[in-house]
């Protein structure tokens, strides 16, 4: 792996294979079709490849249009491949699952979900009962779907029994193996492997918790996680910041109906506390992009007369300036208006959900 | 029962008129709050004071232990309001509750309220009034907006289940649909949904085939980006799968009324209502 495109005609060298492949490193899928992958025959065409990879933005179908800014790559002999296939195992939500699954097709190399969605018939699943955990009949239930020759069926299973155990053991969400090869020599080999762990099973798994890296997250949002401010940024020009995560969703949504955009997603959790609150505005001011907030609260336990006031604050500390409107409801709802309307702080009050979020429209475009 | 988050919660119960017999912590046993006894075991608060149905507010990582230990002392009705319990936790406990009568909601959620007869969980008491409808919901503070806005209209609920936002949950949409189809006390059934998983498809699917009372629906994250768990772990676009546009599709196709502005939710409600001559 090099950051230096300098250096992938050196690692080229001394792989000491005649063919490499130069393959950047972003935490996305679909990098193939992207140009994000490329094959060199030679040192000189690892390193121009390099050149051309480092530093691009890629953009994948998994990537959203923005694409991410490819930073790392790594370099690996090309090897004659006789078939591809995927190999998956991810959790099936539907009612009559809950558990996870094991997917494979003979259709590997790009873009399973195109696969998927065109010709689903191409990929064989098998559900893995956890309470039973994984059985050979299962491997050779895929083996034999693929067709593939009768050598390579046990070993087949004996990589899914592997993968099974590396999902339930690490709390995967998903763990893919795309493509996993046949060479000319009828040996295994995967050529590349995504593995996305759950979030919330980390702290148990305090290794894996270490392998984050900031660098290819977004900078606001590696913030908000340090500052434990719930945000996800967008493109938008409305910032929001709501307490729970379907109100904050549903706040994003009316924002788009009045006709502007949201600017994230940000929920500031069952406290609202003044010092949250003044974390997330520190969040949402940070993005250039943002015109005019809307502060959508709902005061169940939590009431709107504190939260009213810990926005003030917040405001007068920061010296706010960006136009916004505070839209509260619940306990003590009434007060908060009073509260806010009477603040020297400027805000525009709103009381129902269409209304506020027209009002903020108006302010950002 | 005994930290600051559940006394408030105990507390707030009772004034709704929640029957609240023993509160359970490990090592807490023998002390008393507000005059109602704490134990260290679940199957000492069912042996000794008849409890029947439970709570979870523990955190995440003793939460599917906490399910399991109510599960085996008989609690038939579980309520889970703790968030970040990891899925494969999730994923075991129910194949564990496969197949008896023990009833899971949650976990991720603001928990079950029936005006009248009390609520198990942290859905503010001043927002619920008693009627005729069924309110079933992956969200928290969504949730008592659409309540306050029922309310607001006069129209009342007759039992608020919040199934909580994670991707695997003791009771889903359908469940609760099915239940309330057989609930005398409700005539028409809210469903608020959100991007992620196939639970609105699923439920639209049983809705065709099993409903005779009305769904009006509000469907969340119309603008969430994909690939990104939108606050709730359930909450995230996997794959091009689990798109908002989809499910408020598929649902209308059932016959639902999809609601595109949550200011609205509440109206529709009494539009539908008023239309069947339920109100």
């Amino acid at each position: 792996m090099t950051k230096r495109p300098s250096q992938a005609g050196i690692i080229a060298t001394n792989l000491g294979s005649e063919r490499v492949v130069v393959k950047a490193q972003i935490h996305a899928g679909g990098r193939g079709k992207g140009g994000g992958i490329k094959l060199a025959s030679s040192p000189e065409d690892a390193e121009k490849a390099a050149r051309e990879i480092i530093g691009m933005q890629l953009v994948t179908h998994q990537t959203g249009p923005e694409g991410k800014k490819v930073k790392k790559i790594l370099i690996e002999e090309a090897k004659e491949i006789k078939q591809e296939l995927y190999l998956g195992i991810t959790i099936d939500r539907s009612q009559k699952n809950e558990q996870p699954v094991i997917m494979a097709s003979a259709a590997g190399g790009m873009n399973i979900e195109e696969v998927a969605a065109k010709s689903p018939e191409k990929i064989i699943k098998v559900a893995a009962n956890p309470v039973v955990s994984y059985s050979n009949f299962q491997g050779r239930k895929i083996a034999f779907a693929l067709g593939l020759e009768k050598p390579l069926i046990g070993e087949l299973s004996d990589i899914l029994k592997n993968l099974y155990r590396l999902f339930i053991e690490k709390d995967a969400s998903l763990v893919e193996v795309n493509p996993l090869v046949i060479t000319a020599a009828n040996r295994f080999l995967a050529l590349d492997a995504k593995i996305t762990f759950d979030d919330d099973a980390l702290y148990r798994h305090p290794r894996i918790k270490g392998l984050r890296d900031p660098d290819e997250e977004d900078p606001l949002e590696v913030i908000a996680k340090e500052t434990e401010v719930n945000y996800i940024k967008l493109d938008g020009n409305v910032g929001c910041m709501v307490n729970g995560a379907g109100l904050a969703m549903t706040t994003m949504d009316l924002i788009k109906m009045a006709g502007a955009e949201p600017a994230n997603f940000l929920d500031v959790g069952g406290t609202a506390s003044p010092l949250r609150i003044e974390r997330a505005f520190r969040i949402l001011t940070s993005d250039k992009n943002v015109r005019a907030i809307l502060v959508n609260i709902f005061g169940g336990i939590v009431r709107c007369d504190r939260v009213a006031q810990g926005i003030i604050e917040a405001a007068s500390n920061m010296d706010l300036k960006l136009p916004m409107v505070v839209r509260l409801q619940g306990t003590n709802a009434e007060e908060a208006r009073r509260i806010m309307a009477e603040s020297t702080v400027k805000f525009e009050v709103a009381e129902g959900l269409y209304e506020a979020a027209e009002k903020v429209a108006q302010m950002a475009n | 029962m005994t930290g600051k988050e559940g006394s408030f919660h105990t507390r707030e119960a009772i004034k709704f008129g929640t029957n609240i017999v023993a509160g359970m912590t490990p090592g807490k046993g023998g002390q008393e709050f507000d005059g109602i006894p704490v134990f260290n075991r679940i199957c000492d608060a069912v042996e000794q004071e008849g409890a029947n149905a439970s709570g979870i507010f523990c955190p995440a990582a003793f939460a599917a232990d906490a399910i399991l230990e109510a599960a085996e002392a008989g609690i038939k009705l579980i309520v889970c309001m703790t968030e970040g319990v990891p899925v494969l936790d999730m994923v075991r406990v129910k194949k564990a509750l496969c197949g008896t009568d023990c009833r899971l909601i949650g976990p991720n959620c603001p928990g079950i309220t029936t005006p009248g007869a009390g609520k198990i969980g942290f859905m503010p008491n001043f927002i619920h009034k008693e009627g005729n409808v069924g309110v079933i919901s992956r969200s928290g503070t969504l949730t008592y907006e659409v309540i306050f806005q029922l309310s607001a209209l006069g129209i009342g609920q007759s039992t608020s289940i919040g199934i909580g936002g994670d991707p695997i949950v003791g009771t889903t949409f359908t469940d609760a649909l099915e239940l309330f189809e057989h609930d005398p006390a409700t005539d028409l059934v809210i469903l608020i949904g959100e991007i992620g998983g196939t639970a609105e498809e699923e439920a639209a699917q049983f809705i065709k085939e099993g409903m005779t009372k009305k769904v009006v629906s509000f469907i969340a994250g119309q603008t969430a980006p994909p690939g990104k768990r939108m606050g709730h772990a359930g909450a995230i676009i996997s794959g091009g799968k689990g798109t908002a546009e989809e499910k408020v599709k598929t649902l209308k196709e059932a016959g639902v009324i999809v609601e595109s502005n949550p200011a609205n939710i509440g109206m529709a409600a009494k539009q539908s209502l008023q239309e069947q001559g339920l109100i």
